[in-house]
């Protein structure tokens, strides 16, 4: 277990981390804000990225590809709230939960029948190899760019959050939506607005990971349940706590993989440590929120005072 | 109103039951298939090459016209088994076929085997039915579980590679691959890891990979998983320093579409190839393009093999089907040839056939198809056929 292992695995988790980020940030803010559970927010996700890859396609150009494709996925995600889940605010979580799952299946067969079950999207010729970052340390010049953006997505945001008008009411909506009603904000809009702006951060998300996941019909539903895990621990409706969150279940999950199997076989017997060390790395991102809800159950950043 | 429909209904039911069908005027075929969902890719893969072996018959199978019932299992085995039911109870198949997934048919097919219908499996051959619980009613035109990882352990061992690194979900179709690959691997394992069903990131596996310095690498991960690995592991500049191989169907037409340029100089190992040149082949891959504007997977090829069965048992008994003893004699004895060559039963009903190492490159037109390098196992069977009591 060398340094440079660690440092490259450390990476990995950042990375992963990241992109838990985009897709948690979004949903910690419907949740937090509208008190609206979207099980399709994964859907956009999948849009995002198979509209990335047309684009992409299209322009001839991964960047212009994928800019364009973030302003396209927040016009289908407002689309989508005021066409079908503004109706949804006043019912109870199980309505929404189960008109937002028949979202997926719907989304999914629509995504189908206009691009068929899957779409190529490779990163650019340029950054498709490794980068040598140190002596003896190969790293994906793709992987690093995936940091870089999400690094400058979590500023940006940070600064709209706490710095801007529409972040104060952001804020305002998330921590007593009455109140800030009561105040004159014009809710319908605000809501409207940081649906689209969810979606666009899932664009970015969905484009970013294509050239390295597969861009195919169903893969916003496994990353869901990440970004659920997220949310849950960082604290529902908190973009610092969905920060923190991500890049802890990146890192938990990536070093877990990673070095748990090897820890085991130190002393353990190879069989054994061989059947329970990958059951052990995948469930210790549950076993952190399972922690989490049971010492503090409004999460490590609670967004309600 | 009400009461002039039940009248209607009634009438036509007294209609329906005064004229029975006439005997073996059509063949009548149950198809189950995963068609929706995200491995929906494989079940239509497997629909088309059915229909096209129909269609290029003119709409009969072994004479007789053709009544095809297709239903979708969603992915679920509880949906298939109910549908097996349908069509075994209530609409009398004579044929049951086009199951994808191994649980999803091992939950459907008793349904069939205590009607005494056929069931041709167009893909799924787990090894149970194989061995000790093998069954009369139960046919492959496919390939046993095990095949391809035995023949790529094979391979690695014909190729020389000393260190090899195995990769495999965490589940039990994942061990038996591995344990396959290893059963005809003479090297050394470097190491052996079980990853999370429909995991998605494998950077920290990658990682391991580095700095375990293999030169070959073997993974079996299906569908999105390998998609995400490969695209993975050739971003991370792995592709360099080792060889990447995975099972035929991690690497056909379905994963190529995808992943593209970072799969050219995979290798893999399938008894069935776009250009292996037999006639049926030649003929099958150019009218499948035709009707379905893309290339078959290997998938498409096994169904396509499936009604070539049906298709000979059918004529060998001039159309005679509701004799059921005799429909599972015929199928037992068809000789046909194949996609991939002349089609040869083992006693327990699995194929033994030719398994070739196939490379992934660009052919005359700049498409990424796998190409047949060379031959790795002659008329090979499977492990469990000794377990199995028929003959």
């Amino acid at each position: 277990m060398s340094l440079i292992l660690i440092l490259e695995q450390s990476l990995n988790g950042l990375q992963f981390g990241l992109m838990l980020f985009l897709l948690a940030a979004g949903l910690t803010l419907v949740f937090g804000i509208m008190d609206m559970i979207n099980l399709a927010h994964g859907s956009l996700y999948m849009v995002g990225a198979f509209l990335a890859a047309t684009l992409v396609q299209a322009t001839g150009s991964f960047t212009l590809g994928v800019l364009l494709s973030i302003p396209a996925t927040a016009a289908v995600g407002m689309l989508l709230e005021v066409s079908v889940l503004r109706t949804l605010y006043a019912r109870d979580h199980l309505s929404q939960v189960l008109a937002t799952f028949a979202l997926i299946l719907i989304i999914n067969e629509l995504v189908r029948m206009i691009w068929g079950s899957d779409m190529p999207l490779s990163a650019p010729g340029a950054l498709a190899g490794p980068v040598q970052l140190l002596p003896g340390m190969p790293y994906s010049a793709y992987r690093l760019l995936i940091i870089g953006v999400g690094l400058a997505v979590a500023v940006l945001l940070y600064f709209v959050v706490t710095k801007t008008r529409i972040g104060m009411l952001v804020r305002a909506g998330a921590s007593n939506r009455e109140m800030a009603m009561a105040m004159g904000v014009d809710i319908k809009r605000l809501f409207t607005l940081v649906f689209g702006f969810g979606a666009a951060l899932c664009a970015i998300a969905g484009a970013m990971l294509g050239p390295i996941l597969a861009v195919q019909v169903g893969m916003g539903e496994n990353i869901l349940i990440l970004a659920f895990v997220v949310i849950v621990i960082g604290g529902i409706g908190s973009i610092r706590g969905a920060l923190v969150g991500a890049i802890l279940v990146g890192m938990v999950d990536t070093l877990g993989r990673a070095f748990i199997p090897q820890i085991l076989r130190e002393f353990l017997t190879p069989a054994f440590a061989g059947a329970i060390g990958p059951a052990l790395a995948s469930i210790l991102i549950y076993l952190i929120m399972a922690g989490v809800l049971f010492w503090r159950p409004q999460g490590l950043f609670p967004a309600r005072g | 109103m009400k009461r002039q429909f039940i009248t209607a209904a009634a009438v036509a039911v007294a209609i329906a039951a005064a004229f029975p069908a006439a005997a073996a005027d059509k063949l009548k075929i149950g198809f189950i298939s995963t068609l929706s969902g995200p491995s929906a890719a494989l079940g239509i893969d497997i629909r088309d090459g059915f229909n096209l072996a129909i269609k290029l018959n003119g709409g009969k199978l072994g004479g007789l016209p053709v009544d095809l019932l297709v239903g979708d299992d969603q992915f679920k085995p509880e949906v298939a088994k109910q549908l097996a039911e349908k069509y075994v109870r209530l609409d009398k198949v004579d044929l049951l076929t086009g199951m994808v997934f191994s649980n999803i048919m091992l939950a459907a097919v008793p349904e069939a085997f205590n009607a005494k219908v056929p069931y041709i499996s167009p893909n799924a051959a787990p090894s149970p039915l194989a061995g000790k619980q093998c069954n009369p009613w139960f046919f492959v035109t496919s390939w046993p579980n095990d095949a391809y990882h035995e023949a790529a352990g094979k391979n690695a061992s014909d190729k020389g590679y000393k260190n090899t690194y195995l990769i495999a979900p965490n589940y039990q179709a994942g061990k038996d691959s591995l344990a396959g690959f290893k059963r005809f691997y003479k090297g050394k394992i470097a190491d052996e890891v079980y990853t999370k069903l429909g995991q998605l990131d494998y950077s920290a596996e990658l990682a391991q990979i580095r700095a375990a310095k293999p030169d070959a690498l073997y993974i079996f991960l299906p569908g999105g998983m390998g998609i995400n690995f490969i695209k993975q592991f050739v971003g991370a500049g792995l592709s360099k320093d080792i060889q990447l191989m995975t099972p035929g169907f991690g690497s056909d037409q379905d994963v190529i579409r995808p992943v593209g340029d970072a799969m050219l100089g995979l290798f893999d190992t399938a008894h069935w190839a776009l250009d292996l040149d037999t006639p049926v082949n030649r003929k099958f891959v150019a009218e499948f393009e035709k009707e379905y504007k893309r290339l078959p997977a290997m998938f498409a090829a096994q169904a396509f093999d499936a009604a070539l069965m049906i298709d000979t048992a059918v004529k060998a008994l001039k159309g005679k089907v509701e004799d059921k003893e005799a429909l599972r004699k015929a199928l037992k004895s068809a000789k046909f040839d194949s996609t991939h060559g002349p089609f040869k039963l083992n006693t327990n009903q699995y194929p033994i056939q030719n398994y070739y190492l196939r490379v992934v490159g660009k052919d005359a037109q700049g498409r990424l198809v796998n190409k047949t390098l060379a031959t790795v196992f002659k008329d090979h069977g499977d492990a469990y056929v000794q377990d199995c009591p028929m003959k």
